[in-house]
């Protein structure tokens, strides 16, 4: 019945409704993510103005290889482990404990949720005035704040971590809440009739059949944390940074920005940094493939 | 009676197990809670010490005569009354042009046939997989060379355009049975008139849920205004306040702790009263 003019018609039509998302999204995400490309081949010219000067891929393989990037890598790492194995297993511990119909759960739902929507801001000023030595919590409870935990290359990876962990189990817990009100309610009841203790049924039943969840957090967790930089920015800053070890690959790329603008640097380490969030994705959607229980 | 004690028989083992098990998930809980809520807690405490007060050892747990006025310090001294106007305005522009645009590209996805379409689509679903971080580079060259710096709209317009956004509501959108629009085509309904008094009332919920993250999103950014505004104090956004109050530490700790209060109040009513749709957004249909 629809005539060639008003196909042709409605087609204007879904076009420009696409439109504006399309051209935003071009130009603020596919545009600066390709340009990335070019921009690594080049030298940022030592005067602002100067033509840039062709590198080809040895600006690349320099950057990966330098000491300050191996430093990033490694301080990212660490604070990938230090905060997402124990954000998942908090997580899931929390929710499957709250999930039951018992008196107040709604209550304790939602305050672990505020850690959720708590922004970086917030948790870094908040924690970040109890790691201050002028303060007098941590002398209280014996500990010694001098050299103070910001400053320590020690421990100082380790407040960061914590201020990580704390936003990062808001969003487990939300996560594997979703997750496990979506199981099916008669399996759990049937092991629990069964005579299986809390603790096997957990081990036995809940786990195997929340294993997608776990991965998705688990995923979620490590793509979070590798793009971690907020909270060094606001306590440490990029001078101090590196010399405690907590220069994380996100932050030098800002850092290359603003601080010591060097255009070709800032897109060797995108470049670096989104190959390894790929890895990261690509390696959990394999493993969960092979090992995660789907059959529900 | 005896009946009645064979059931008690039965039942007072799984009775005391299930008490058991209730036990340790209050305590669990509990335990939790208390490690999650301590760090707000004695935040929202030590907003509301003198600077000496602070430093006390033994430190306070309660705030003996709440010093109130860090509050108006924060907003006055602190400049935060500008700062979160600026957060408020631009969450605005970024909750309004993300939504908008959103709606019309899920809805033209969901609802009509068009020559590359399939490629389209493709396009859209791989700019899920940039992290806004590694795009920051040519985005600040895109943004410094254009007007558009030194005004709210730097801040907001390179977030107008949401892939989650155009996902969640394009399932919606998909969702409505195709009778209804062939019962408004038959009724000689226009699509855009479909669209919006027909369609956009039918996908209220997932609308909403994309329209709370959002605001989280915006409220709550940080790598992109401080990009921007770091230097620029009359756009400068509540986050990126609370960082200048923190180093220019001559505020005290109390009013930075009551500047970090203010910037979260907002989210946690948000929280409290949008908490289903927040928990839809978040799981945005990616859990089995």
């Amino acid at each position: 019945m629809t005539t060639v003019r008003q196909r042709r018609s409605e087609t204007v039509l879904a076009l420009c409704l696409i439109a504006p998302a399309l051209v935003l999204l071009t130009v603020f995400l596919l545009y600066p993510f390709f340009k990335n490309f070019t921009l690594f081949l080049y030298h940022a010219p030592p005067y602002p103005g100067l033509p840039s000067k062709w590198a080809g891929f040895s600006q690349f393989f320099d950057t990966i290889s330098s000491t300050s990037f191996l430093e990033g890598l490694t301080a990212t790492a660490i604070y990938t482990v230090l905060v997402v194995p124990i954000g998942v297993f908090l997580g899931l511990v929390l929710s499957v404990a709250a999930h039951q119909k018992l008196k107040g759960m709604a209550i304790y739902r939602t305050i672990f949720a505020t850690t959720a929507v708590s922004s970086v801001a917030v948790a870094a000023i908040v924690f970040g005035t109890f790691m201050n030595p002028v303060l007098g919590l941590l002398p209280w409870l014996g500990i010694d704040t001098n050299p103070t935990i910001l400053q320590n290359p020690t421990w100082a990876i380790f407040a960061m971590a914590i201020i990580g962990l704390w936003q990062f189990i808001g969003l487990s817990f939300i996560l594997f809440s979703a997750g496990l009100q979506s199981l099916p309610e008669e399996v759990l009841e049937a092991a629990k009739l069964d005579g299986a203790s809390p603790a096997k049924a957990f081990f036995t039943v809940t786990i195997p059949l929340l294993s997608p969840t776990i991965f998705y957090v688990f995923t979620v967790g490590v793509i979070a944390a590798m793009f971690t930089f907020g909270q060094m920015d606001l306590l440490i800053g990029p001078g101090a940074a590196s010399a405690v070890h907590v220069n994380t690959l996100a932050y030098q790329i800002y850092q290359y920005v603003v601080t010591q603008p060097n255009p070709g640097v800032a897109a060797c380490i995108s470049i670096a940094l989104f190959i390894l969030t790929a890895i990261v994705t690509l390696a959990n959607f394999r493993f969960l493939e092979r090992r995660v229980n789907y059959d529900v | 009676m005896t009946s009645d004690l064979a059931v008690r028989e039965v039942a007072s083992p799984k009775n005391s197990r299930a008490r058991r098990s209730k036990f340790v998930s209050y305590l669990v809980l509990t335990l939790g809670a208390i490690v999650v809520l301590f760090p707000l807690y004695m935040a929202i405490v030590s907003s509301l010490l003198t600077p000496v007060q602070i430093g006390q050892q033994p430190p306070l747990f309660y705030p003996p005569s709440p010093q109130w006025r860090n509050y108006g310090d924060a907003f006055i001294g602190g400049h935060l009354s500008t700062y979160l106007w600026n957060s408020v305005l631009q969450t605005v522009e970024i909750v309004v042009g993300s939504v908008l645009t959103s709606l019309l590209a899920a809805f033209s996805f969901a609802t009509f046939e068009f020559p590359l379409k399939k490629v389209l689509w493709a396009l859209m679903l791989a700019t899920l997989l940039i992290p806004f971080e590694v795009t920051i580079v040519t985005n600040y060259q895109t943004i410094s060379s254009t007007h558009l710096l030194g005004s709210m709209w730097a801040l907001t317009v390179p977030f107008m355009g949401s892939a989650i956004g155009i996902f969640l509501l394009r399932q919606a959108f998909l969702a409505i049975p195709g009778e209804i629009r062939e019962a408004t085509i038959l009724d000689g309904c226009g699509p855009m008139r479909y669209f919006w008094r027909v369609a956009i009332p039918l996908v209220r919920p997932q609308l909403a849920a994309f329209t709370v993250i959002a605001v989280l999103g915006a409220w709550n950014q940080y790598l992109w205004p401080l990009l921007l505004t770091s230097n620029d104090e009359a756009h400068r956004t509540l986050q990126i306040g609370l960082k200048t109050l923190n180093s220019g530490t001559f505020e005290g700790y109390g009013v930075v702790l009551a500047g970090a209060m203010i910037a979260s109040v907002p989210m946690l009513i948000l929280m409290v009263v949008f908490n289903r749709q927040l928990v839809r957004s978040l799981t945005g249909g990616a859990i089995k």
